[in-house]
């Protein structure tokens, strides 16, 4: 094999051309590491004691691991040099969201209630990474538990947007989607209830997979609800993202709606789709996913992408999908519903947090409880505690979490006549483009509506891809197209995604990411701005 | 809410039967003898050092998730069939939400509207060897909770705790809990019938192997529901008039920890709410606490019907649908109903119904089956287990079946005094000996020197010693006193250390005390 052309800043590298430089030994691990924990100093900012963001940085992670990443690196170096063959991604950094359980590192989910927290076990998706020798460079900041569109619910402060540091990164998995766009990482993990990996990628021009429901172990990742919660993988590009896509997957026996049976090969069809053609292919225009509500510059880039997919030889044909319209709202009963029992565990009793109450001389067992669950979590996931506590009350059962179970059959119809017709369906995957820190605070269900179109994705099972589209004419910032394809066919998100990808940027002349305005300048006038 | 610990009026029992007519309801959770837990490959063993047989799974840590043991799904199947149920074709887990620190996740993965097993039933025999039929409302899977120990109080309970600490091995460990339908038409009868059903579940839980059914250790735990009502005068208790009688307001009894005081807790409870109901008081609908040594419940918590479990289907583990091949697979390997067992062994054996009941309450059937099949008689058998080894049980506080002899080895001992190597009372000597550890039967004869004395020689020298040494006793016997010779052959046993055959020694002393003129062949025996 001839040498690769890395570019001289090693965190402007793909994830695919780090790995065929580290097992062509052109670069060794620890340069790469530490060319990414060097930029991570130079852009995320600073933390308090009590672990908040302080200053105007990027913020994307919450904790940094940098001797344990130099370590790894390290011994990815060694092992090479000893002649070992190693797993493709071996030596590459990645970055984990902090909902994931981190052997020997703290896992908060963003929360004050796990502050401190250490656990004793590698998340299944975590223990894949270390085996297939990744560098592991830090946890990544999230809205508290998952809840929320902006990582405006993390307890340690928002991680801002590197387009502008003034907008959120989307949420909840805006720490994982910033890191990537800032050029901390090349890789991240994301998890997705209702569009957390996808909606943060739309709006940070990056790349996000939610795969099909088991087929990441859901092992290790504290639980926001457990029969929507996928986890997936975020990059810049697409055949990074099916690179990491094929480490994270896979029958895990410790997770018991993890699945059994073929995985397709996503590298493969990212490396199909990069060839631009999509002769034979059918893509389903979701009628119900666009128009009202959705931003101009948002439509005007979806309808692009319809016409390069259109270009590239694929049939264009109209779906209707009319249950989506309740899509949302049965969300937001079936969501908070198991996240109150999943959040109950959060007690005082065994680990994280413990809160004595005030005023009282010998506390029992309960008002500790109920002074740390106080002290411990924020007002959102207080908001969808109470809610699902009311929606599974005796007496109302039926009238909501059972008709809400009822709508999500529905949804599952929609899409199985919808892919009767199209191979994939595509749409907007978030209706705006990043919005400034602090728009949606006060509204709650403004908030919710981000996640309109990656909802049903969730509620049915089936996987779904944000991919940049281009930047809106308006603010010129990123907007997301949404992919999605049937139950265990997440190849055909790569097939599509890849050759959508190789059109636009030949077109752009290079990746979206590359027009992120420099962050150093952008730094600078913050630090200016606090000192004058 | 307080707790009141003072005693409550009570009626007297044959009042309260003339008035009104008991209904039962009985929840019995039974701990699964599975390796492993039921969620995760924790194990199950009893009494290991608190907190050492956990991890993510069974601690309820962040991101943990369960995984069913196949086994405890099987041992539910078979359970439920051989309580004549039938198996759901399909069915789920259900979160059971409600806070308490031995609760690791602050929610229990059961089962609610979707149980394993429904509608079954099991006939229960009686003392007078009548049969009541208890019917089974369903039987379903959960998992048992941390077990907590309140330090600092005078009662052990939380009220009054300083502090209390939580054994998580307990946390995870598979149960089964059998909940009967309202048990109707026990009348006068409830307490033993209540008595008789954990009984007969106990016995049909061992002969199915799926748990060591130790009520003492918590592996057969029930609670105990009762209501009464107006007794309709004139009709039997099971009467259609009685049944349209509304039921009355229930408490649920705890801690009930042993087959007596099932039946004791039963009877307290009838005489409790007829002194209450009498007095014209209400009801109300709580968890009482059973005190074994005062014979009288507490209140516990208020239990009402507001309590909101919040449940819903458990996200994190599949629907089971067990394949019919298999559950009538299952159904092949149940055993023999325990009465029909416990019946045919009694007329092969040829014991008296209170021998047979002495038997099954020492829970020694199995026993004496696997003595007599190692070649014991059957009266033989049942005299060792329900003699002297349920003596030194009892004294030993262990059951039967953990004494460390095994039904082979009494075969062999008994076999020993079959063949005249060992006197009674050497045998029990030889047991003795067995019990410490000593090895075999015949081990232990040998290394004690138990063997009964046959050599005629120093038989005969000690009879001629003893009747040497007790010349008035000796002329007494030879004088036509024939009762006398028993202080002689006492005599001669002692010399003996216990060695020699006490027919034997008492032949040879007549032999030779016999007046001259006697003809009697006394050397017969």
């Amino acid at each position: 094999m001839t040498g690769t052309t890395l570019p001289a800043d090693l965190t402007r590298a793909t994830a695919a051309g780090l790995a065929q430089a580290l097992a062509a030994r052109e670069v060794s691990a620890v340069e790469v590491a530490q060319a990414h924990l060097d930029r991570i100093a130079a852009v995320d900012g600073t933390r308090d004691a009590d672990g908040v963001a302080t200053g105007k940085a990027v913020h994307a992670f919450l904790h940094v691991c940098a001797e344990n990443a130099l370590a790894d690196a390290k011994a990815v170096d060694d092992a090479r040099a000893a002649g070992q063959t190693l797993p493709v991604l071996a030596g590459v950094p990645i970055a984990v969201k902090d909902v994931m359980a981190t052997r020997g590192l703290p896992t908060t989910c963003g929360s004050r209630i796990l502050q401190g927290w250490v656990p004793p076990y590698d998340a299944t998706v975590v223990a894949n990474i270390r085996a297939a020798r990744m560098v592991v460079l830090g946890k990544t900041n999230m809205d508290e538990f998952a809840m929320g569109s902006s990582t405006e619910h993390s307890a340690y402060g928002p991680t801002r947007n590197p387009w502008d540091l003034d907008r959120i990164p989307g949420g909840s998995g805006g720490g994982s989607a910033a890191s990537l766009a800032a050029f901390e990482t090349p890789l991240a993990t994301g998890t997705d209830t209702g569009g957390s990996i996808r909606q943060p990628a739309s709006v940070t021009g990056t790349v996000g997979v939610k795969p099909t429901y088991g087929a990441v172990s859901r092992y290790g990742l504290v639980a926001l609800a457990s029969s929507l919660d996928q986890a997936g993988p975020c990059a810049r590009t697409v055949l990074d993202t099916a690179l990491l896509h094929q480490v994270m997957a896979g029958h895990d026996p410790m997770d018991s709606t993890s699945l059994t049976g073929e995985y397709p090969d996503v590298v493969a069809a990212a490396r199909a789709g990069a060839t631009g053609s999509l002769d034979g292919v059918t893509v389903g225009v979701v009628r119900e996913l666009s128009g009202d509500g959705y931003q101009a510059g948002v439509l005007r880039r979806f309808e692009e992408s319809l016409a390069v997919l259109t270009e590239a030889g694929a049939k264009v044909v109209e779906v209707s999908c009319p249950s989506f319209a309740v899509a949302l709202a049965a969300y937001y009963l079936i969501l908070p519903s198991e996240a109150s029992s999943n959040l109950a565990k959060f007690d005082a009793m065994r680990y994280g947090l413990r809160v004595e109450p005030g005023g009282v001389a010998a506390p029992t067992a309960e008002q500790v409880m109920g002074a740390t669950r106080a002290a411990g979590f924020g007002d959102e996931v207080k908001r969808r505690i109470i809610l699902g506590t009311y929606a599974l009350s005796s007496g109302y059962y039926d009238a909501y979490y059972g008709s809400a179970q009822k709508v999500r059959t529905l949804i599952q119809r929609d899409f199985a006549a919808a892919f009767g017709q199209a191979d994939v369906l595509v749409s907007p995957t978030s209706p705006t483009t990043a919005f400034p820190l602090g728009d949606k605070l006060e509204n709650p269900l403004a908030m919710y509506l981000q996640d309109v179109a990656t909802i049903p994705a969730n509620l049915a099972g089936v996987p779904g891809m944000s991919l940049p589209s281009g930047l809106a004419d308006e603010d010129g910032l990123p907007v997301g197209l949404q992919i999605l394809a049937p139950a265990g066919a997440d190849d055909r998100l790569y097939r599509v995604g890849g050759a959508l990808e190789a059109i636009l940027t030949a077109r752009w002349g290079g990746s979206v990411l590359d027009r992120v305005p420099d962050l150093s300048a952008a730094l600078a006038t913050a630090a200016n701005g606090a000192t004058r | 809410m307080t707790v009141t610990d003072t005693t409550e009026a009570v009626l007297a029992y044959d009042d309260v039967v003339a008035a009104y007519d008991p209904v039962l309801g009985l929840e019995v959770h039974v701990e699964l003898n599975t390796a492993t837990k039921m969620f995760c490959g924790c194990p199950t063993g009893f009494g290991a050092e608190p907190n050492t047989q956990v991890c993510p799974v069974c601690l309820g840590l962040p991101g943990a998730l369960p995984v069913l043991n196949a086994r405890g799904l099987e041992s539910a199947i078979r359970i439920g069939l051989a309580l004549n149920c039938e198996i759901a074709t399909w069915c789920r887990f259900a979160r059971k939400n409600y806070f308490y620190p031995d609760m690791p996740k602050n929610f229990q993965t059961s089962q609610y509207d979707e149980p394993i097993a429904f509608n079954g039933f099991l006939d229960v025999e009686l003392d007078d060897g009548s049969t009541f039929r208890v019917e089974i409302e369903r039987a379903h899977m959960e998992e048992d909770t941390g077990k907590s120990t309140h330090v600092g109080g005078s009662t052990g309970r939380i009220h009054g705790a300083d502090h209390s600490l939580v054994d998580y091995n307990r946390a995870g460990i598979p149960l089964i809990e059998i909940v009967t339908k309202p048990v109707e038409g026990a009348g006068e009868r409830a307490p033993e019938i209540a008595r008789a059903y954990v009984s007969a579940l106990r016995d049909l839980l061992r002969a199915l192997g799926v748990s060591d059914v130790r009520m003492e250790q918590g592996s057969l735990r029930c609670d105990a529901n009762l209501s009464l009502r107006a007794k309709v005068p004139g009709t039997a208790p099971g009467s259609a008039e009685q049944r349209a009688v509304p039921l009355g307001t229930r408490s649920e009894t705890k801690n009930v920890n042993s087959l007596r005081s099932v039946e004791r807790a039963v009877r307290y409870e009838m005489t409790r709410h007829a002194a209450r109901l009498a007095a014209g008081l209400r009801i109300v609908q709580e968890t009482r606490h059973w005190h074994e040594d005062t014979g009288i419940t507490t209140s516990g918590r208020e239990k009402s019907d507001a309590e909101d479990y919040r449940y819903f289907p458990e996200p994190d583990l599949v629907p089971m649908s067990p394949d019919p091949a298999w559950v009538d697979e299952l159904r092949g390997t149940l055993p023999e109903p325990p009465p029909q067992r416990r019946r045919r062994l009694q007329a092969d054996w040829g014991f008296a119904d209170l021998e047979m009941r002495d038997l099954v309450n020492a829970g020694a059937v199995e026993l004496v089956e696997a003595t007599v099949a190692a070649g014991a008689a059957p009266a033989a058998a049942r005299k060792w287990w329900s003699g002297e080894l349920a003596r030194r049980a009892n004294a030993d506080g262990v059951e039967l079946a953990a004494m460390p002899v095994t039904p082979a080895q009494v075969a062999a001992l008994q076999g020993l005094v079959d063949a005249g190597t060992l006197t009674d009372s050497l045998a029990r000597q030889v047991l003795e000996g067995v019990l410490a550890g000593e090895g075999e039967p015949a081990d232990v004869v040998e290394s004690r020197g138990l063997r009964v004395v046959s050599d005629d020689g120093a038989l005969g020298a000690a009879v001629d010693q003893a009747i040497a040494d007790n010349p008035d006793v000796a002329d007494k016997v030879r004088s036509g006193k024939v009762a006398a010779v028993g202080a002689l052959v006492g005599a001669v046993m002692k010399q003996m250390r216990g060695q020699a055959d006490a027919a034997k020694v008492k032949a040879l002393l007549t032999e030779r005390l016999a007046p001259a003129d006697s003809t009697t062949d006394v050397t017969t025996s």
